[in-house]
C-alpha cells in the first residue's frame, strides 16, 4: 500500500512554486500540503505538493481522480470511492482528517470555479 | 537485584500484542508509558471491590476508599521526599497543576514582575504563564537553547535580576531528553527571592528525586509518564506558596463553610482538591511507584543508559541521520531526522514494521524554531525496552530510508 504511494508521490505533478504560500496550506495536515486549483478549457486542474512523500501520494490519488473534470463533476463527486480502493481504512484518524480537509478544499475550488 | 529484563517484559501484557503482524515494539515512551499488571489490576480491584465516594462518607466502604486514596498521598510524598503530606496536590496531571499555579499567581505579580521561561519548555509550561501575564502585565523572558540542545546559562544569570519572581524549568526536555542543571537554577533564583517550578513529568519514569534536597518551590509530575494510569498527576507546593495561592477550582471538598453570603475554603491540601476525585487514579499512581522502586530506580537508570548508548551508535551509523539534543546529560530519548526525507514519512513506514514512534514538534515549536525544523522522528526508551528491539528499528529504518530515496 504504502509503496504505491511513494512511487505516486514521487511522480506527482509539481505545484507552481508561486502557489506554494502559505494561503494554499491544508489544515489538518501533520506535514505542510500545498492544493492550489484553476479553470483550463471549462475544466478543473489541480496541482499539489507535500513536505512528506506518502502525503503527495495520497494527494497524487486524489488530483488523477479530482483534475480534468468539470467543477460540477467535482463537486457531485462520489467519495465512496475513497473507501472502495482502502484508502480510508489504511490510514489513520488524523491522516483521512487531512485527506477528508483536501477533498473539501478542491470541493470548494469547484463551487467558486462553477460560478464562472 | 537482578534486572531480569524478560520478566519484567511479562509484567505489560501490551507488550505481547502484534501491530501490523509484527511485534509491537514501542517507542513512544516520552508520550506515555505502558502499565504493568499491578497497575491495572488496582484499577479493577478499586471498581470491583471498594469504589466509594471519599472522605464525607460514613459508611465502610467509604472509609477504605479514602483510606487508599489519602494512603496515595502518603506514597507520594515518601517517594519525593516531602516534608508533608499536605504539599502534595493530586491533581489530573502536569498540565491541570501548572494552570493551577499560574491561576494562583494570577493576581500576586502585575507589569512590574519578571517570569522566565527556558526554551526548552513544552508548551504547557508556556502557554498558562502567556495567559496569566497577559492579565497581570507581567513580563517573559527566555533563556535560549544552544546547538546541544541544552540552557544557555550565561544568559540565564543575566536575565535574573531582583524583578525575577518566578522560574519554569522542566526537570527533563520531552522533546531533546536534555536533562537540565536544575539545582543550580534554584540555587540562583532564590539568591534574588524568585521561586521555582520545575516541570517533572519527563523526569519521573527514569529517575527518584529528593523534594527537600533540591528545595524547590513547585514540583510537576504526571502519573502516566511513569506507568500509572492517565488522568491523575501530582502538584508539590511549598507551604508558603499554597497558603498564598488562591483556590482554582471552586466546588465541593474544597469548602469549610458555605453560605450565600460568604464561604470560607478548606485547608491544604483540599483547597485545591474540588469534586470528586479520581480516586482509582490516585490509588493506581500509588502502585505504579511501588512497582517502579521495586525495580529500583539506580537499576533503571543504568539498564536506561546503557540502552541510549546502543541506540545512539547505531543511529549514528546510518548516513545523512542527524541527532538533535546531545546534550552531556540526557534520558533515553533520541529525536532525529534524516537527511531529505520528511519525518513524517519514517513514521509512517516505521509503523508498517509494527515499530511506534511519535514525529512532529512534540508540543515544543520553540525547540523547532531554534533548530530550524519542522518536526523530529523521536524515539524514547525506557526499561522494558530491549537491544533487539533497537536492532530491528535499525533494520526498519534503512529499509523506509530506501524507499523514500
Amino acid at each position: 500500500m504504502y509503496e504505491h504511494m511513494i512511487e505516486l508521490g514521487k511522480s506527482i505533478q509539481l505545484i507552481d512554486p508561486k502557489n506554494k504560500i502559505d494561503s494554499n496550506l491544508i489544515k489538518g495536515c501533520q506535514s505542510k500540503l500545498w492544493l492550489f486549483a484553476e479553470l483550463k478549457n471549462g475544466k478543473m486542474i489541480y496541482s499539489a505538493d507535500s513536505e512528506a512523500i506518502i502525503t503527495k501520494g495520497i494527494a497524487a490519488v486524489l488530483l488523477r481522480a479530482f483534475s480534468n473534470q468539470t467543477p460540477l463533476d467535482v463537486l457531485n463527486a462520489d467519495l465512496t470511492y475513497i473507501d472502495e480502493i482502502g484508502l480510508k481504512e489504511h490510514l489513520s484518524p488524523t491522516r483521512a482528517n487531512g485527506l477528508v480537509s483536501m477533498i473539501k478544499q478542491m470541493k470548494y475550488y469547484a463551487l467558486a470555479y462553477s460560478n464562472k | 537485584m537482578v534486572f531480569d529484563i524478560n520478566k519484567i517484559r511479562e509484567d505489560f501484557p501490551i507488550l505481547k500484542r502484534k501491530v501490523n503482524g509484527n511485534n509491537f515494539i514501542y517507542f513512544d515512551n516520552a508520550a506515555t508509558s505502558q502499565k504493568p499488571n499491578l497497575v491495572i489490576d488496582s484499577i479493577v480491584d478499586y471498581y470491583r471491590n471498594y469504589n466509594s465516594n471519599i472522605h464525607r462518607g460514613v459508611h465502610t466502604v467509604s472509609q477504605e476508599a479514602t483510606d487508599a486514596y489519602e494512603g496515595a498521598r502518603i506514597k507520594i510524598q515518601n517517594h519525593f521526599n516531602v516534608k508533608n503530606s499536605y504539599e502534595i496536590i493530586l491533581t489530573s496531571g502536569t498540565t491541570h497543576s501548572i494552570n493551577l499555579v499560574a491561576n494562583g499567581f494570577l493576581d500576586i505579580l502585575n507589569e512590574k514582575d519578571e517570569i522566565i521561561i527556558s526554551g526548552l519548555e513544552h508548551h504547557s509550561n508556556i502557554v498558562p504563564w502567556q495567559m496569566m501575564a497577559k492579565k497581570n502585565g507581567a513580563k517573559i523572558k527566555v533563556i535560549p537553547i544552544n546547538e546541544n540542545g541544552e540552557l544557555d546559562m550565561k544568559v540565564f544569570n543575566s536575565i535574573l535580576n531582583k524583578n525575577t519572581k518566578l522560574v519554569f524549568v522542566n526537570h527533563v526536555s520531552n522533546a531533546l531528553g536534555t536533562v537540565n542543571p536544575i539545582k543550580k537554577i534554584i540555587q540562583k533564583a532564590h539568591k534574588v527571592n524568585a521561586a521555582v517550578l520545575i516541570d517533572g513529568a519527563q523526569a519521573s519514569a527514569h529517575f527518584k528525586t529528593d523534594l527537600q534536597e533540591l528545595d524547590v518551590d513547585f514540583y510537576t509530575t504526571s502519573a502516566h509518564k511513569l506507568c500509572g494510569p492517565t488522568g491523575i498527576g501530582m502538584l508539590f507546593g511549598k507551604e508558603k506558596w499554597l497558603k498564598k495561592m488562591p483556590p482554582y477550582q471552586g466546588g465541593g471538598e474544597m469548602i469549610s463553610d458555605v453560605t450565600f453570603e460568604k464561604t470560607t475554603y478548606a485547608e491544604l491540601p483540599h483547597k485545591f482538591e474540588a469534586g470528586t476525585p479520581n480516586v482509582s487514579g490516585a490509588i493506581a499512581f500509588g502502585f505504579a511507584l511501588d512497582y517502579l522502586n521495586k525495580l529500583g530506580f539506580d537499576n533503571i537508570e543504568e539498564y536506561e543508559s546503557s540502552l541510549l548508548k546502543y541506540a545512539t551508535n547505531k543511529l549514528k551509523n546510518i548516513s545523512g541521520l542527524k541527532i538533535y539534543g546531545e546534550a552531556k546529560q540526557k534520558t533515553s530519548v533520541i529525536s532525529f531526522n534524516v537527511n531529505g526525507i520528511h519525518a513524517y514519512d519514517i513514521g509512517t513506514l516505521l509503523d508498517k514494521f509494527g515499530i511506534a514512534v511519535r514525529t512532529g514538534q512534540h508540543c515544543a515549536q520553540p525547540i523547532m524554531d531554534h533548530f530550524g525544523i519542522s518536526g523530529t522522528v523521536r524515539v524514547s526508551l525506557t526499561f522494558y525496552n530491549t537491544k533487539e528491539e533497537i536492532d530491528k528499528l535499525y533494520n526498519s529504518l534503512k529499509q523506509a530510508i530506501s524507499m523514500l530515496r
